[in-house]
C-alpha cells in the first residue's frame, strides 16, 4: 500500500520539482543576484554602491526626468484609454470591432517602432509633410525630441493598456446598478460620474499603475527621442553608461536599475493603497447595461473616434512606410524617387540586419516555443493546484515582465558576466544570453492566457481519466495539454509578437554577432539612416500583422481576454 | 402615485416577440403581480414600463403621460418610477445612506432636508442606526429593505418589483412578504410586482396577470383565477388544475351546465352564455375528486402512490382516457397502492370558456 501511495505521489513531486527549478533559474536566481550587487558588492556587505549612486547628480537628473514621463505618460494614457473605453462599452457606436482592434493595434508594436513612425511623420525630412509641402527646412529641430514628444508617445503607446483593463472591467459591471441609478433620477452623464467610474476605481488603477510600470521602464520612446535632446531618463542613463564604460561600471547600473525597480513598485503600492479606500466589490453579475444612445451625437463621436485612430495608428504608419521608400534622407518622395533598395539593403546585404532578422526569429520562436511547453505544467500547478505557496509561485512568474526590462537585463548580465561555476559555460557576449533574459521575460506572457485557460476547463475532465487509470504525466500529455493548448499558444503567439522587434533588453545585453531587429533598427537610427530603420520596422509591422491575423484563426478556442485585439 | 395603462404593447427581439399585444390597466394604488413561467416577458414587461426598452408598437401610459409609444420614449430618469431589483443592486462604493439619497443628490434636494428623508426612510423600512454600514456588511433581508428604501425616498409615481424574494431563504421571503403587504398599505403605492411564485402573488397581489409566452393569458383576481382560468394555461398553471376533455351537453344555466365527462354526467360552473359542444376541456382541482367505492364514477388504477407526511398524492389514470393523470390528496391512513384498481367522483369544475383553446 505505501508503495502505491509514493509512486502516485511521485509524478506529482517531480512535476513540483521540475517546475520549481525553472522559476528559480528564471525569476529568484537574476533578482537575488541583482540584490546581492547593491548590498554587498564584490561579497562584503556595504553601501558602497548605493552611496556612489546617490551622489551622482546624473542619477538625480534622471530619475526627475523619469518621474516626469512616467507620470505624464500615465495620465495621458489613463485618460484616452478610459475615455475610449467608456464610449466603445457604454454607447451605442458602431464599428466597435475594428475600432478595438484599431485602437489596440499600438499595443503590438514596438515602442522604438512607434517613435521611429512619429519622428517620421514630424521631421523636417518628413516625405509626409513634403507631399503638401510643409515639411519645415532641414536642420529644423524636430518637435517631438523634447519632454511633451515623449509623454505624448508613451500616452499613445499605452492608452490601449488602459483601455484594455478598463472595458474588461466595464464589462462586468451588472447593468442593475446603472438601471438603479437611472430609475433614481439620474441622467446619463450623471450615472457615469457618480456610478460607473467610482465602480471602475479598481481598473483605473490597476490600468494606470501597469501604465506607469511600463512608461517608467519604457527604452524605446526616450532613446529615440530623448538621446538626440540629451533628455535621459534611468533606461537610456543606464544604455549610456553600459554603451560607454563597458562590464566596469555594471555595478553602479545595477543601482541605477534597482532604482528604477523601487519607482515602478511604489506606483503599484500607490494602486493597492487607492484601492482599498472604499469597498467596490461587485457581488453580482447580470447582463453590461443597454449602450447609452448618442443619438444625433452619434456620427460625432464616431468621427472623432476615428479620427483619433488615423491620428494614433494609421498616419505615423503611413509616414513609416513613405521614409521606407525615400531613397536617401531630406529627398521628397515622387513616382520616380520611390524605391524598394531600402529594403534589398536590410534583407540582403547588410550583414548586421541579416543576422538581426535570423537572430531575432529564432529566439522569438524559442522564447514562444518553451514558454508554451513550460506554461502548461506551471499553469497547472497555480491554477488546480492546492498548494498554498503556488501564489508565491505566480508573483515570482510575474515579477521579471513587471519590472522594467532594463532591470532584468542588468540582472542577466551580473549573473552571467563569468562563465557558469562548474561548468565554465560562457554566456556573457553570445546571444544565449539574450535567449535566457526573453525566457525569463516572456514567460508570463504565456501563463497568463494559460491560466485563464484552465479556469474555464472543467476539472472533472481530468478527473475522469484519473479515474480511468491515467497517472500525472499521462494525463498532462493526453487530456490537460490538448484543453489548454489554444490558450498557451496562442499566449506563445503573443510572445513571438513581441520579442521579434524587442529592443529594451537586447540593447544592453547584444554583442557583435547577436544582434536583434531591435538593436539593428536603433543604430541605424543612431547613425541617421532613418530609411532603412523604417524598411525594418516596415517588414516587423508587417509580420506582427499576419501573426495576428493568424491567431485570430484560434480565436474560437480561446477565453475571451486572451487576444487583446478582439472584442 | 398614478395609474399605469398598456396598450397593445409589443417588444420584438429581431425575430423573437417577447411581449405580444398585451393590454393592462393598473388602478392608482392598485397592487398587480405579473405572473408566469420563466421566459415568458414578465421582466421584459418591467423593463419596458421602467423604460430601460423601448416598445415595438402600442403604448404605456403613468398618470396622464404617455412614457411609451413607437415614436418615441421617456428617459427612465425622466419616468419616476421606483424599482427593487431581484439583486438588490446596492452600490457597493457608497454606504447605506448615500444609496438611499442617490436620487434625493441628483435631484439636487436641500442637505439637511436630503438627510431628514433619508433618515425617514430608514426607519420606514426598520433600519435605523444602519446608515453608514457599507452594503457588503449587511444581511440579504437587510439588503432587501435598504433597496425597498431606496426606492421610496424620492416619492414614485410607481414602483417595480422584479422577483425581489427569489434570492431570500424561505423564513425571510415569508416577513418579507408581510413587510410588502404592510407597505403597500402604508403608502398606497401603485405596484407591479413580477414573480414566478404563485403564491407569493397570491398572499400579496388585488390583481394578477399571467403571462405566457409574450401573451397576456388572464389578467384577474386571486380567487378568479384559481376558480374560474380563461383558459387551458392559466387552469393547468394556476395550483396544478386538472383538465379532462369533455362534452357540453346543455346550455348556461345560472351559471351551471351539465357535461360528460370520462363517460359520466356531471354539473360543472360556466361562463354565461356556454353552449353546447364536443372537444370542450373542464378544469377540476385535487379537492374535487373523491374516491368512491360504489357511488356513481368512474374507474381507473392508481398509477403511483407518492406519501407526504399526513397523507399521500396519489396520481390516477382513468380507464377511459388512460393516457391522462388526475391526482389528489389522501389524508392518513393512506388505503390505496400503486397497480390497486380504483373509482373516482368529480364532485365539481369549471368548464374553460370557448374559443380559449390555447
Amino acid at each position: 500500500m505505501s508503495t502505491r501511495i509514493r509512486e502516485s505521489r511521485g509524478q506529482e513531486m517531480a512535476l513540483t520539482a521540475a517546475v520549481a527549478v525553472v522559476i528559480v533559474l528564471l525569476s529568484l536566481l537574476p533578482m537575488l543576484r541583482l540584490v546581492k550587487e547593491i548590498v554587498a558588492p564584490g561579497g562584503t556587505v556595504s553601501d558602497v554602491a548605493i552611496k556612489a549612486g546617490l551622489a551622482s547628480p546624473a542619477t538625480w537628473i534622471a530619475t526627475w526626468h523619469t518621474l516626469v514621463v512616467g507620470i505624464g505618460g500615465t495620465l495621458l494614457a489613463v485618460l484616452s484609454g478610459t475615455l475610449v473605453a467608456v464610449l466603445v462599452s457604454l454607447t451605442d457606436i458602431r464599428g466597435r470591432g475594428a475600432l478595438v482592434l484599431c485602437y489596440v493595434m499600438p499595443l503590438m508594436i514596438a515602442p522604438q517602432v512607434t517613435a521611429l513612425a512619429w519622428l517620421q511623420l514630424f521631421g523636417p525630412a518628413s516625405p509626409f509633410l513634403k507631399l503638401f509641402g510643409a515639411a519645415p527646412p532641414l536642420g529644423t529641430k524636430n518637435p517631438l525630441y523634447s519632454t511633451s514628444g515623449i509623454i505624448l508617445l508613451l500616452g499613445v503607446q499605452y492608452g490601449p493598456l488602459v483601455f484594455l483593463l478598463v472595458r474588461a472591467g466595464l464589462r462586468k459591471l451588472p447593468r442593475e446598478l446603472v438601471e438603479a441609478a437611472r430609475a433614481g433620477g439620474a441622467g446619463w452623464f450623471t450615472v457615469l460620474v457618480t456610478i460607473v467610474l467610482p465602480l471602475m476605481t479598481p481598473s483605473i488603477m490597476a490600468a494606470a499603475a501597469l501604465a506607469f510600470v511600463s512608461c517608467v521602464g519604457n527604452f524605446g520612446i526616450p532613446a529615440f527621442l530623448g538621446i538626440p535632446a540629451n533628455y535621459l531618463v534611468l533606461p537610456t542613463l543606464i544604455y549610456q553608461k553600459l554603451a560607454g564604460g563597458g562590464p566596469a561600471v555594471l555595478g553602479e547600473t545595477a543601482f541605477l536599475s534597482v532604482l528604477i525597480g523601487v519607482i515602478a513598485m511604489a506606483g503599484i503600492l500607490a494602486q493597492e493603497v487607492m484601492s482599498r479606500r472604499r469597498d467596490y466589490r461587485i457581488s453580482s453579475t447580470s447582463l453590461p447595461a443597454e449602450p447609452y444612445e448618442l443619438g444625433r451625437w452619434r456620427a460625432v463621436v464616431q468621427a472623432g473616434m476615428w479620427l483619433l485612430i488615423v491620428l494614433v495608428l494609421f498616419l505615423p504608419l503611413f509616414g513609416l512606410v513613405l521614409t521606407s521608400l525615400v531613397p536617401g534622407y531630406g529627398i521628397a518622395l515622387t513616382a520616380k524617387t520611390a524605391t524598394l533598395d531600402n529594403y534589398r539593403f536590410v534583407l540582403f546585404e547588410h550583414d548586421a540586419a541579416n543576422r538581426a532578422f535570423f537572430n531575432s526569429f529564432w529566439l522569438s520562436i524559442a522564447a514562444a516555443f518553451f514558454a508554451v511547453v513550460v506554461a502548461v505544467p506551471v499553469g497547472y500547478l497555480i491554477a488546480w493546484g492546492k498548494q498554498r505557496w503556488v501564489r508565491l509561485l505566480n508573483l515570482s512568474v510575474e515579477l521579471p515582465y513587471a519590472l522594467p526590462g532594463v532591470v532584468l537585463a542588468i540582472a542577466s548580465l551580473l549573473l552571467f558576466l563569468r562563465p557558469i561555476p562548474l561548468t565554465g559555460i560562457q554566456l556573457y557576449n553570445t546571444v544565449w544570453i539574450i535567449l535566457y533574459a526573453y525566457l525569463a521575460r516572456f514567460l508570463v506572457l504565456a501563463l497568463r492566457p494559460t491560466i485563464s485557460g484552465y479556469h474555464q476547463i472543467d476539472r472533472a475532465l481530468e478527473e475522469a481519466a484519473q479515474v480511468a487509470g491515467a497517472g500525472l504525466f499521462t494525463r498532462l500529455r493526453t487530456i490537460v495539454f490538448p484543453l489548454v493548448a489554444p490558450a498557451a499558444i496562442a499566449g506563445g503567439l503573443l510572445i513571438f509578437m513581441t520579442a521579434l522587434s524587442e529592443l529594451t533588453v537586447s540593447a544592453l545585453l547584444w554583442s557583435s554577432g547577436s544582434e536583434t531587429i531591435g538593436v539593428v533598427m536603433f543604430s541605424f537610427e543612431q547613425g541617421g539612416d532613418s530609411n532603412y530603420a523604417a524598411a525594418m520596422s516596415v517588414i516587423t509591422v508587417a509580420v506582427t500583422f499576419v501573426l495576428m491575423l493568424v491567431t485570430n484563426l484560434l480565436a474560437p478556442y480561446l477565453p475571451s481576454g486572451v487576444l487583446p485585439w478582439r472584442d | 402615485m398614478a395609474r399605469l395603462s398598456l396598450d397593445h404593447v409589443t417588444k420584438s427581439f429581431a425575430d423573437f416577440d417577447a411581449v405580444k399585444d398585451v393590454s393592462i390597466d393598473v388602478a392608482d394604488g392598485e397592487f398587480l403581480a405579473v405572473l408566469g413561467p420563466s421566459g415568458c416577458g414578465k421582466t421584459t414587461l418591467l423593463r419596458l414600463v421602467a423604460g430601460f426598452e423601448k416598445v415595438t408598437s402600442g403604448e404605456i401610459r403613468i398618470g396622464s403621460d404617455v412614457v411609451s409609444n413607437s415614436g418615441g420614449s421617456v428617459a427612465p430618469e425622466k419616468r419616476r418610477v421606483g424599482i427593487v431589483f431581484q439583486n438588490y443592486a446596492l452600490w457597493p462604493h457608497m454606504t447605506v445612506a448615500e444609496n438611499i439619497g442617490y436620487s434625493l443628490k441628483v435631484a439636487k434636494l436641500d442637505k439637511a432636508v436630503a438627510r431628514q428623508k433619508v433618515e425617514d426612510a430608514l426607519a420606514l423600512v426598520n433600519l435605523q442606526g444602519l446608515g453608514e454600514r457599507g452594503p457588503a456588511n449587511l444581511s440579504g433581508g437587510q439588503r432587501q429593505r435598504v433597496a425597498l428604501a431606496r426606492c421610496l425616498v424620492a416619492a414614485p409615481s410607481l414602483v417595480l418589483f422584479d422577483e425581489p424574494l427569489a434570492n431570500l431563504d424561505v423564513h425571510l421571503r415569508a416577513s418579507m412578504e408581510d413587510e410588502f403587504s404592510a407597505f403597500h398599505k402604508r403608502t398606497g403605492t401603485t405596484i407591479v410586482y413580477i414573480t414566478h411564485d404563485q403564491a407569493e402573488a397570491m398572499a400579496l397581489a388585488d390583481r394578477i396577470a399571467v403571462m405566457d409566452h409574450g401573451r397576456l393569458a388572464q389578467l384577474a383576481t386571486p380567487r378568479e383565477l384559481y376558480h374560474e382560468p380563461a383558459n387551458e394555461m392559466v387552469a393547468s398553471f394556476i395550483s396544478q388544475g386538472i383538465l379532462l376533455p369533455a362534452d357540453v351537453l346543455t346550455g348556461e344555466e345560472g351559471g351551471h351546465c351539465k357535461v360528460r365527462v370520462l363517460g359520466t354526467e356531471l354539473v360543472v360552473r360556466c361562463r354565461p352564455g356556454q353552449r353546447p359542444r364536443a372537444g370542450a376541456k373542464i378544469c377540476c382541482r385535487s379537492a374535487d375528486l373523491d374516491v368512491s367505492p360504489d357511488g356513481p364514477g368512474f374507474d381507473g388504477i392508481v398509477k403511483r402512490v407518492i406519501y407526504q407526511g399526513g397523507g399521500a398524492r396519489i396520481e390516477f389514470a382513468p380507464a377511459a382516457g388512460p393516457d391522462l393523470t388526475l391526482h389528489f390528496e389522501q389524508p392518513d391512513p393512506v388505503v390505496l397502492d400503486s397497480g390497486a384498481q380504483a373509482r373516482l367522483r368529480i364532485k365539481s369544475g369549471w368548464l374553460i370558456p370557448a374559443g380559449t383553446a390555447s
